[in-house]
């Protein structure tokens, strides 16, 4: 296993992530001798994970079963243990694409925060690229130094502790992309121009608060970035389920029911549906947005050096 | 050669040694280098009102007439000095607020000055710009969801992925930069063969091809049956189009809504426009002369070796073939216009375990559908049906807000995990799963009722 590569079979010091079902899920260092408590059960690393294919089932003592998945930085990222608050994968997906990053790519990032997205950014730019990372906070740029060494991919990242807005990322004319997600962003963009490629490069910050947003803009313009653009992406997901309405009794006769144009050839369809003439109801498949949403992570900032 | 870009012509001769990210202001037929950054025409624009009470629209504010303005374009002169000539002809302009001021001269001069910036194509142009000129082409799928495809498809160097899409190649190009060459994708096309259109904008290097396939969608099932055979495969791409199609058509052409085509069509006006956008882009990449070349090499051959090729056709399916055959791919990626159940349920045949799969489509029902038959199927978990809503800022001291318009729909997902799939016991451990995965246990009476 390795952040950066798939492996086929569990092995002693992976990462693994335990699958139980319905979003719930933790990672496991696998390792020989040990036991993980779930609430189906024992599991035996030895026995029940080593030497097995991800993505198998496997079965715990109480006869319960999870699965084992192969670690993903997605996945990672739901399951690591905050130190900070973190960014989810709906923002790392369009930081990445606009960024711009690929295989090769030179990024810098700070602060380091919990590493997710650390973990996505080594993933993308391996095997050639590099991700210069600084977290001023030293408990934490040990912890993620760790973490990096622990799955398998230390040779692609350098922590650094220190202040950026100070004193700035430590590399300069070398990066093709850099991500601010510090309080105050606009202090770090002048090291953020002297860090990236002479040729140009990208820059993104995430900030919650829109005067944030608005001195890291004015800050880029002084700085002469282009481009600038700020967004905001929102994920909503849903729930699938078959809704079943009642049908009104308006106190019609009973044949004149299935001439109601409830059929399943009515052009209002929703996905499949039917009737259940005696039970009057109708039967339709949506999908029911979830009760509560994020309703705001971050302001993107992007611009383009150049 | 002739470019008409925004309703300019220019050549693209002069652009040539640049770097990516210049400036140019068009002049007549040809193209200048004028400044990176012109120096903000500052001008008398100190004085301004507070607000707009006395400002009445009685059309004559302007006191240049329309013949003026055109006289002025006519005698070629700068767009700058229009814009200065308009404002100093405007009666209301001293009384308009500091901020209307700044409007108006950024409205005329996107009006009269225009320059053209050029920049190196990446997934963030080009999803950009076909969203935005061509979404008919890629069934609306907004850059965002793309995004979202590429980071759930956990989509990386050295993986082996099979793509399945009908956007032009725009997918495969997002996959194909993401993988960087290392590794392999396997393209299942529909018809005579792969659409690359826009795959070919990104001007990859040629070894970015070397490894990667295609094998024809017709051919999944005799390939998942064991009755594939290569002597069934046709010798010309133009001679199997309607076979294909026919074979291909089943449920999945009908449930196509009939406005998909309509919109094509009306598109197809707008295409020309882009095209030469496209060609643009083309021009200034070095690989893309390469690539001109190989296909005009190629047509030379055609005539000649017509045999040669279609054995190496066949050799190169039969590869694709023996890949797909492994079944252990690292992840499935479907955006089409095709129904995805169907292609779906197929393709994970080829996937290996815990491996992720991104499903895209327009409309949100066929994925409601898809998502109820994976789980009757099994061997997946994590399933997650979404959306993603972008939003963009406007961010100017004191006048920041969200744009006026934002786009209305980019599309959903569906996305889950491969697992093991328990082939023993079938429909028993299946509702058992249900029921651990989901202790409401809501979703299994649902899959009872459903009909």
């Amino acid at each position: 296993m390795s952040f950066v590569e798939y492996g086929d079979t569990i092995k002693d010091g992976d990462t693994a992530i335990v699958f139980l079902g319905h979003e719930s899920m933790f990672p496991v260092k696998v390792q020989h001798g040990t036991v993980t408590q779930t609430k189906y059960g024992v599991i035996r690393h030895s026995t029940d994970l080593i030497g097995k294919k991800y993505g198998s089932k496997v079965t715990c003592s109480k006869g319960g079963w999870v699965f084992i998945l192969h670690p993903t930085p997605e996945l990672w990222t739901m399951n690591l243990p905050h130190r900070t608050q973190i960014l989810y994968s709906t923002d790392i997906s369009i930081i990445t694409m606009m960024l711009e990053l690929k295989p090769g790519s030179i990024v810098c990032e700070s602060g380091t925060g919990s590493g997710s997205l650390s973990h996505a950014i080594i993933r993308t730019v391996a095997p050639t690229g590099h991700l210069y990372t600084v977290e001023f906070h030293q408990q934490r740029a040990e912890k993620a130094r760790e973490e990096f060494r622990e799955h398998g991919v230390e040779h692609l990242v350098t922590v650094t502790n220190q202040d950026v807005c100070k004193n700035g990322f430590g590399v300069s004319n070398i990066a093709d992309a850099v991500f601010l997600d510090i309080p105050s962003p606009w202090e770090a963009i002048g090291h953020a121009k002297s860090a990236l490629k002479a040729e140009g490069g990208r820059i993104c910050s995430f900030s919650p608060c829109i005067e944030q947003v608005q001195r890291t803009c004015l800050a880029m313009e002084e700085y002469g970035f282009t481009e600038i653009n700020t967004l905001e992406i929102l994920l909503r997901v849903y729930n699938v389920r078959t809704i079943s309405l009642q049908i009104p009794d308006l106190g019609r006769a009973a044949e004149s029911n299935s001439s109601t144009g409830f059929d399943s050839s009515s052009p209002s369809n929703q996905g499949s549906l039917c009737t259940n003439l005696q039970q009057g109801t109708v039967q339709f498949k949506s999908g029911v947005p979830l009760r509560e949403m994020v309703g705001h992570t971050g302001y993107l900032t992007f611009a383009t050096k150049s | 050669r002739k470019i008409i870009f925004e309703k300019q012509w220019f050549y693209l001769d002069n652009a040539i040694g640049h770097i990516y990210g210049t400036t140019f202001e068009v002049t007549s037929g040809g193209n200048l280098q004028p400044k990176q950054e012109v120096e903000e025409a500052t001008a008398e624009t100190k004085e301004a009102g507070t607000d707009n009470r006395n400002i009445v629209d009685d059309g004559k504010s302007q006191k240049l007439t329309h013949d003026d303005i055109k006289a002025l374009k006519d005698k070629g002169i700068k767009g700058q000095e229009i814009v200065q000539q308009l404002i100093e002809n405007s009666t209301t302009f001293r009384d308009k607020t500091e901020f209307a001021q700044d409007k108006y001269i950024k409205k005329k001069k996107k009006k009269y000055e225009a320059v053209i910036t050029i920049v190196k194509p990446s997934t963030r142009i080009l999803s950009t710009m076909y969203y935005a000129r061509e979404p008919g082409k890629i069934n609306h799928l907004r850059y965002d969801t793309l995004a979202q495809m590429l980071t759930l498809g956990n989509i990386r160097a050295g993986s082996k992925v099979i793509v399945m899409e009908t956007c032009a190649g725009l997918v495969l190009g997002a996959v194909m930069e993401r993988m960087g060459g290392y590794g392999s994708i396997i393209q299942m096309y529909p018809g005579g063969g792969p659409v690359r259109a826009a795959t070919s904008c990104f001007g990859f290097p040629k070894h970015f091809f070397e490894n990667l396939h295609e094998f024809p969608l017709s051919k999944v099932d005799s390939l998942l049956s064991g009755t594939f055979s290569t002597e069934a495969v046709p010798s010309e791409p133009e001679d199997n189009v309607p076979v294909e199609e026919e074979s291909n058509g089943l449920t999945d052409e009908k449930q196509i809504p009939l406005q998909e085509t309509e919109e094509e069509s009306t598109t197809e006006a707008a295409m020309d426009i882009n095209q030469t956008e496209d060609q643009e882009t083309m021009d200034l990449s070095a690989e893309d002369v390469e690539f001109k070349e190989n296909k005009e090499k190629e047509n030379k051959e055609n005539v000649r070796e017509k045999q040669r090729k279609q054995w190496e056709r066949r050799k190169k399916l039969v590869e694709t073939a023996a890949l797909l055959r492994e079944k252990n791919a690292d992840g499935v990626i479907v955006a089409s216009k095709f129904h995805p159940t169907p292609l779906l349920l197929s393709l994970l045949e080829f996937v290996a375990s815990s491996r992720p799969f991104v499903v895209y489509c327009q409309y949100q029902e066929p994925l409601l559908e898809c998502y109820t038959k994976l789980r009757e199927r099994g061997g997946v978990v994590n399933l997650k049906l979404s959306e993603t809503w972008l939003r963009n800022y406007q961010v100017l001291p004191d006048r920041s807000h969200p744009k006026l318009t934002m786009s209305g729909g980019g599309g959903y997902l569906l996305s889950g995990i491969t697992v093991v799939l328990d082939k023993d016991k079938s429909d028993s451990s299946n509702s058992e799963a249900l029921k651990m995965e989901e202790p409401s246990s809501k979703r299994c009476k649902v899959q009872d009722l459903h009909c």
